[in-house]
């Protein structure tokens, strides 16, 4: 670890720790406003239907609902691409999923809401409606969108290199398909957005907008309430209170964040919407379930010499972040290891199912699942140990991929090395006891995006900050904090780059009135970018300080160092001491008479006389000092990824460019019940190249909570569909892993020093997601030998490909099903069993006897 | 529905509000009483998010009419800190990387006192079963067991200040 920083480096408690454990910090729905109205949203029960009448007018009448809104009160599309605009924020001629958005009602009371939705009266002509992307990719009749033929949201098609000449050259070749099924964030907090219309008092009407909202992007949310609403975006400010997870969910603007602000108008009072757990899966934007068929050639000497995938995702109802993804899956396809050859058609196929977006490793984990576990299989053909075949087929840093991304820093040889050492591989692997096993993969991902989704030039991130005499820093960032810790790293980047005390700087975030604009927590850019811009900031301003402080000591401000709330001349003899003596951190010091934690202004408020040159002043003097010389003391820093960053000019080179890159390298442990196909996960190994750990108890935090998430996918979560209907749209049903089923974690820091990134720190909380799937999946061949093709590995799938193994009949829980070779997706077995919910009913459907008997549900 | 009277005992006061019979522990505490501590998070008593303590009992609150509590103590994550400051699980909490995005936090630091209170020297296993009832998307729980053995040695040391 870097033992020359004070601050970075160092374990640190984030800055707001407090107010999540003690109940005090404000999450969006604990906000209430005076004449606040709660707003309830009526969701389409039909995959897919036109909209012949909605009539509101019962619902209106009960006592208590204030306003209806339904789509022709805001016939204005969105979303977050600008070539994917189209969203209605309630529905205006046509559903397209189950759980769309018809109408909202508010009212006094979230009872009396719900109690009117039943009172809409919506009447819908049922169309056909595809599931199945392959399927769906047929259609020529009743398209999603009539603008979308054979809905095709987007489909791409690259050839780098030669792949022929590649699949010629090589000894061994594996082609095989693989199906990830479809996962979603599933955060802990629900969506919840507070809408509020101040009264103009110039005009006396509603004039500006105020949004509190569970956002990661308030930036994209600002923006897209302008197009909608039809109002200066000035006129709209977006606040984002603490937020309870997002992982991609919150990283677009969800339809409640437009309704609540169309209600709020036209009731004309404050109105909050809170999902339910049900509308969050509905809301969904998760990972799409994907079809990836994927061919592999290698020399005997492990060095792969071509890669040709063909990736299919069931985008779900509407674009969202679709063109991006199909793109992701293709680009970091190849910019793992130094492949020579790739073809890459790449499908984003819209179905009536809710929408995909971007979910935690964006784009890269189902592409990685197949290509890590295929890698595995090349490793056995040709006899070569799994690490070996990773270990001869690196990059060669500093170096531009066959598909146009520049790398700079590349810590995956040390990845392997760390992860391969820790978890004993060398002389564990092939030697545990039947049922157990060892499994190694690797995966990456981008500190940020060099393009960003709304085309312009303007910087990606800007922060200001301002000192005043009291000797408070306070940050402005539009940076969210979304849990990942941003406010600590902006907090840590000022103090460290200021030399001052962490309690002395105070982070000002995502607040559009107040904080310059930041285009959002996502592709895991804020510490690499929004960091930067916070870097930049603060040596703006200890600049100012210095020079005054200089002018003070009679030097030059470059003999100067800013440390432990001191600023100190290092060439007058006491400088020299002082560069010797060890940095104490918080001592009781009475430096300008500061307690620990309580900085006392002390006599610095009088005027002081002038002591003549001195040879340390305390870090308030010296701000003082330059308040005094130079007037106001603020900075201002921002950043845009350099253009060599920004790829090349193939079309869709857009996507998959990135400053810099982060590495992660892991061994899982697991076993095998061959006789329930149960999957335990004993251990993961998981060393993750974070170019500069700022803080390591944060950064081990990101790489555990990856690995958890890829685990979730790789054993337990699964989104069961069924004619359009999501049969398990509830945290126990959708399978989160408890205490109890996850496993231990041994995060490894690898540090780089990325060139670019802010002390050399680039991203640490996607890249260990993908590697933990595959990494699970090779275990399990290592333990019983059979490879699984379909994630995730329930027991049901694991016991399928066991008996299969042994040639024996299977039971019929397992009929027809392959999870070793799978060919398409599968559809839940049962019936549909919810009230009132999904099309027609089969005349055995317990709800269509419940109806004859009467009986309420 | 005609609203009640009742009374109920939070965090060591006493509360005397209207409230309808069918109305849950959970609303009362965020809507009566601006607790927003304890949270929402599942339409199915399936995640944990609003755990507090009934009588030292850890007990989901949207699964106790607010009616039914009269009499009983109960505890929200705003009665846990001591005199001003944070109690050891709570700075322990902090320190370790237990809380990322904070939303679970509140229910899990309700489990983490009634397991200590019950065992006050729990294996890795008996602290991973307490847990179980409790459902977090950000941590994967690895740095919870490292902040709850944190927590237990600071109490024992009596160091329970803030650092």
């Amino acid at each position: 670890m870097s033992k020359d920083f004070s601050i970075i480096g160092k374990p640190t408690a984030m800055v707001d720790a407090a107010e999540k454990t003690t109940g005090a910090g404000k999450y969006t729905d604990d906000l209430s406003a005076p004449g606040m109205l709660v707003g309830k949203i009526l969701h389409s029960p039909y995959p897919h239907a036109r909209i012949k009448n909605i009539d509101t007018s019962r619902a209106e009448k009960l006592e208590g609902v204030v306003a209806v809104v339904v789509g022709k009160d805001a016939p204005k599309t969105y979303g977050i691409l600008p070539v994917g605009h189209d969203e209605y924020p309630l529905a205006l001629d046509k559903v397209r999923y189950v759980g769309d958005n018809v109408a909202c009602v508010v009212a006094t009371s979230e009872a009396i809401a719900e109690k009117a939705l039943e009172l809409i009266d919506a009447d819908y002509e049922v169309l056909p409606a595809y599931f199945d992307p392959e399927e769906s990719m047929k259609a020529e009749s009743d398209l999603i969108h009539d603008h979308k033929p054979h809905n095709l949201e987007k489909d791409y098609h690259h050839v780098f290199g030669d792949p022929d000449k590649g699949f010629a050259e090589a000894d061994e070749i594996v082609e095989a398909r693989f199906i990830a099924n479809e996962v979603t964030h599933a955060a802990m907090e629900p969506h919840s957005t507070l809408a509020s219309f101040e009264t103009d008092p110039h005009t006396g009407k509603p004039g500006r907008l105020t949004v509190w909202s569970s956002t990661q992007v308030p930036y994209y949310l600002q923006h897209k309430l302008s197009l909608v609403l039809d109002m200066p975006m000035a006129q709209i400010r977006v606040i984002k209170p603490l937020v309870g997870g997002g992982f991609g969910g919150k990283s677009e603007v969800i339809p409640l964040e437009i309704i609540a602000a169309v209600a709020a108008r036209k009731a004309q009072a404050p109105v909050k919407i809170t999902y339910t757990r049900e509308e969050v899966f509905w809301a969904h934007r998760g990972r799409p379930r994907t079809i990836v068929d994927l061919k592999t050639g290698v020399k005997n000497d492990g060095r792969i010499t071509a890669v040709k995938a063909r990736v299919v995702q069931d985008g779900g109802a509407y674009c969202s972040y679709g063109v991006v993804t199909i793109l992701y899956s293709g680009a970091l396809l190849g910019a793992l290891y130094d492949i020579p050859n790739i073809q890459y058609d790449g499908y984003r196929v819209l179905t009536n199912k809710p929408a995909c977006g971007a979910m935690r490793g964006h784009g890269t984990v189902n592409v990685r699942f197949a290509f890590e576990s295929q890698l595995d299989e090349l490793a056995a053909k040709i006899g070569m140990d799994p690490a070996e075949i990773r270990q001869s087929n690196l990059l060669q840093p500093p170096c531009i991929t066959v598909n146009g991304l520049r790398v700079q820093s590349y810590g995956l040889p040390e990845c392997i090395e760390k992860t391969v050492a820790r978890s004993g591989w060398n002389d564990r692997k092939g030697k545990l006891p039947k049922g157990r096993g060892l499994g190694i993969a690797c995966s990456h991902y981008v500190s940020g995006a060099a393009n960003s989704i709304i085309r312009s030039d303007m910087p990606h991130s800007t922060v200001n900050i301002k000192i005043d005499r009291d000797g408070g820093v306070v940050v402005y960032t539009g940076a969210s904090e979304i849990g990942q810790g941003s406010d600590t790293m902006t907090a840590q980047i000022a103090a460290e780059t200021l030399g001052c005390s962490l309690p002395r700087v105070r982070v000002i975030a995502a607040d559009t009135d107040l904080t310059p604009i930041d285009i959002g927590s996502y592709s895991s850019r804020v510490t690499f970018m929004a960091g930067n811009a916070t870097l930049r900031a603060a040596q703006e301003v200890k600049q100012l300080i210095a020079a005054a402080a200089a002018k003070k000591m009679d030097c030059a401000p470059e003999d100067l160092i800013f440390r432990n709330d001191t600023v100190e001349r290092t060439n007058g003899h006491a400088g020299m001491a002082a560069v010797g003596r060890p940095a104490e951190q918080n001592s009781a010091a009475t430096v300008s008479g500061r307690v620990e934690g309580q900085i006392l202004r002390g006599s610095l408020q009088q005027k002081r006389k002038d002591e003549g040159p001195k040879d340390q002043m305390t870090f308030e003097e010296a701000v003082v000092a330059a308040i005094d010389f130079h007037g106001a003391l603020t900075g201002t820093g921002s950043y845009a990824p350099p253009p060599e960053a920004r790829g090349g000019k193939h079309k869709g080179a857009g996507v998959g460019p990135s400053p810099a890159y982060s590495y992660s390298a892991q061994v899982a442990e697991v076993s095998v019940d061959e006789d329930t196909g149960e999957v335990t996960v004993h251990k993961v190994w998981a060393a993750h190249d974070c170019g500069r750990a700022l803080n390591p108890v944060s950064v081990e935090g990101q790489i555990i909570g990856s690995v958890w998430m890829g685990m979730g996918q790789a054993l337990t979560e699964e989104m069961v569909w069924k004619d359009g209907m999501l049969m398990n749209p509830g945290l126990l049903e959708y399978r989160s892993p408890s205490s109890v089923e996850s496993p231990e974690v041994e995060p490894i820091i690898v540090e780089s020093i990325d060139p670019e990134g802010p002390f050399g720190a680039k991203e640490c909380s996607e890249g260990s997601l993908a590697a933990t799937i595959p990494a699970i999946a090779n275990a399990i061949y290592d333990a019983v030998g059979v490879r699984l093709h379909e994630s995730p590995f329930t027991p049901e799938r694991v016991l399928a490909a066991i008996r299969a193994k042994k040639n024996v009949k299977a039971l019929n829980l397992t009929e027809g099903i392959d999870p070793t070779a799978p060919q398409r997706f599968r559809e839940h077995g049962g019936s549909l069993w919810f009230k009132g919910k999904g099309p027609e009913r089969h005349p055995l459907d317990p709800s269509r006897r419940e109806v004859s008997a009467g009986g309420a549900d | 529905m005609k609203k009640e009277l009742i009374e109920l005992r939070v965090n060591g006061r006493n509360y005397e509000v209207a409230v309808e019979p069918s109305a849950l522990l959970l609303d009362v505490l965020r809507q009566e009483l601006e607790l927003t501590g304890p949270k929402r998070g599942c339409d199915d008593s399936s995640c944990g998010a609003c755990t507090v303590l009934v009588d030292g009992v850890a007990m989901m609150s949207c699964t106790l009419l607010a009616a039914s509590c009269e009499g009983q103590e109960i505890t929200t994550i705003e009665g846990v800190s001591e005199h001003g400051s944070l109690a050891a699980i709570q700075k322990a909490y902090g320190d370790w990387g237990g809380a990322q995005c904070g939303y679970c936090t509140p229910g899990f630091i309700m489990t983490v006192k009634s397991l200590l209170a019950e065992n006050p020297d729990p294996s890795e296993k008996d602290i991973r079963n307490a847990l179980s009832s409790n459902l977090c998307r950000c941590t994967g729980y690895n740095q919870m067991y490292e902040a709850i053995r944190s927590a237990i040695a600071a109490e024992r040391q009596g160091l329970v200040t803030v650092k």
